[in-house]
């Protein structure tokens, strides 16, 4: 049903969303100058990144990290969160579920001005493990969300055959209805580690110790780094080194991310 | 805490005749707020708390390095009403919006319509349109930095100006954000499009509808939860924008793109070190933000009716 010209058409709009992607990983790894990668082609600049400051290591560690606890703290509350609301009933249950989708309407800014007064109060200045207990509470308004779903389009008489059987809620969770919400798992999972990964503001506000930065963070220095002069070498392979993990899990999970939409905005 | 041990003890007596109707009527409260306690407590300490305490702040004279120094209201909100670059930083974050969410649902509509139907090609166009998405925003920005600066831009030789003016760099970021959200936006609303049953067009395909005529009599108004959705999403998140102007132009030139979420940043940490007028704005920010909403509901059901 695509003729020739919309082919073409369609292509080229296709193209024109791939480009900057190519452009940047074509521009880091070819000849510029202001660069380490003067004459020829070849990783100088990654030499840059690899060697700046506290070391591309120290930030790919500090990123990792906090998308690792982002995605296992997310998993955990929302996978009990969402059992409670979709299978219990307990008072004040429409309420804290109101209240946790209400974060969505707050802007982050808003939050994180007082968060950043309450973490210092909590000793949690500075550190990693603040910053992921944030990135988690932005991400459960979605989390919870998803999950409740999960739990709603599993069977009832599944759960009730395993309590009929001897199963506790705990083990009924953990035996039949883990397996049965996966797939809405795998897109909170995902949808974490990439809010993660790539969130900026949160760590610009919180992180000011520079061996503790995450690497979008870094990177976005690293470019002011020399008054006036911009290293765009090291900046191209700086996205690269970013954005790679992220476009390589979306091309691997891309189908739970499609159909866990779907799913979700439909239900919803 | 402790009311985490609790459905683990549960599990252990679930006796085939546990108890009395009473308790069984209890137990299930118990056991559900202990699953919800963990989304309790997140909820409880890093959001509800930090509300209360932007409130206070905002009435508060509070430094950044300082602390809290006591109250001042209303000072802070007079200051930040008065402050030279607010006004400004209002118009250009509305201007923004309106220009995003327009041509930003615009096209996403135009590319979910042509990747609706399922092949091989438009699965290609499919990943090929959600792939920016895949990036982080700041990583997004980051790269349109490079692309647009003179000394490495592709495009050296058409001789423009990316951020030079106040009005390339306004467009330049729009681009940026096409870019990254427009693939986000196509899928909601595919979402959308496939709820549409067959039976609906071909009824239209019977009555003689021509192709313009079925797109606008029958795909967009059963488009319009969708389309909802999708414009709340973009005003929110344009209303918002800070990551772009940050690392793309910085507020300039001459404070030209300046955001308001920059100005509370700036405020903040950014030369101002104060708190309180930070707080005060977050709150203006917050009050607005709802009311936009308020309106974007009213409005979108309104017409339904």
């Amino acid at each position: 049903m695509f003729r020739t010209p919309q082919k073409v058409f369609t292509g080229g709009l296709a193209l024109l969303f791939l480009f900057p992607l190519v452009w940047a990983s074509v521009a880091s790894v070819s000849p510029q100058a202001g660069s380490a990668q003067t004459g020829g082609w070849g990783f100088g600049n990654y030499r840059t990144l690899a060697a700046y400051q506290a070391g591309i290591g120290q930030y790919l560690l500090n990123s990792t990290a906090v998308s690792l606890m982002t995605v296992t703290f997310t998993l955990i509350v929302s996978l009990l969160g969402g059992y409670a609301f979709a299978q219990f009933r307990f008072p004040g249950r429409d309420l804290l579920f109101l209240v946790t989708l209400a974060i969505l309407m707050v802007p982050y800014a808003t939050l994180l001005i007082p968060l950043y007064v309450l973490l210092n109060q909590l000793g949690l200045q500075d550190s990693l493990l603040g910053l992921a207990l944030v990135l988690t509470m932005f991400q459960l308004p979605f989390a919870t969300f998803m999950m409740r779903i999960s739990f709603e389009a599993v069977p009832k008489d599944l759960a009730e055959s395993a309590q009929v059987d001897g199963c506790g809620s705990l083990r009924t969770l953990r035996h039949v209805l883990v397996p049965a919400v996966k797939p809405g798992l795998i897109t909170v999972g995902l949808f974490a580690f990439l809010a993660a990964w790539n969130d900026f503001i949160t760590p610009l506000v919180l992180i000011s110790d520079s061996a503790k930065m995450p690497l979008p963070l870094a990177v976005a220095n690293m470019r002011q780094q020399v008054m006036g002069i911009v290293d765009y070498g090291a900046t191209e392979a700086g996205v690269v080194v970013l954005a790679l993990p992220c476009v390589v899990l979306f091309l691997a999970l891309q189908r739970h991310y499609v159909r866990g939409f779907m799913s979700g905005a439909l239900k919803g | 805490m402790t009311l985490t041990t609790v459905p683990e003890r549960s599990g252990l007596d679930s006796r085939p005749a546990a108890g009395t109707p009473a308790r069984r009527r209890r137990r299930p409260g118990l056991t559900g707020w202990a699953y919800a306690a963990p989304t309790a407590l997140f909820v409880l300490i890093f959001f509800v708390t930090p509300i209360l305490l932007v409130g206070r702040m905002s009435v508060s004279d509070w430094g950044l390095f300082a602390g809290n120094r006591g109250l001042n209201a209303p000072e802070n909100f007079i200051d930040v009403a008065e402050y030279r670059l607010f006004w400004p930083a209002v118009w250009f974050t509305v201007k923004y919006t309106v220009l995003t969410t327009v041509i930003l649902l615009g096209l996403a509509l135009l590319m979910a319509l042509i990747v609706q139907e399922s092949s091989r090609w438009t699965g290609f166009l499919r990943t090929s349109f959600l792939v920016p998405s895949a990036l982080g925003l700041a990583s997004a920005s980051l790269l349109f930095y490079a692309l647009y600066s003179p000394q490495s831009s592709p495009f050296g030789f058409l001789g423009v100006s990316f951020l030079g003016t106040p009005t390339a760099a306004l467009w330049s970021t729009v681009v940026l954000i096409v870019w990254r959200f427009a693939g986000f936006y196509m899928l909601l609303l595919l979402v959308g499009l496939q709820g549409i049953s067959a039976d609906v067009y071909e009824a239209a395909r019977l009555d003689g509808a021509g192709r313009w005529q079925t797109f606008r009599y029958v795909t967009l108004p059963l488009l319009r939860s969708s389309i909802a959705l999708c414009t709340i999403l973009c005003v929110t998140g344009s209303m918002l924008g800070f990551d772009q102007f940050y690392l793309l132009t910085k507020g300039g030139p001459d404070n030209s793109t300046l955001t308001i979420v920059q100005l509370i940043y700036n405020f903040a940490f950014f030369g101002g070190n104060n708190l309180g007028r930070a707080a005060a704005l977050s709150i203006m920010v917050l009050a607005a933000l709802l009311i936009a909403n308020v309106l974007q509901f009213r409005g979108l059901r309104g017409k339904e009716g």
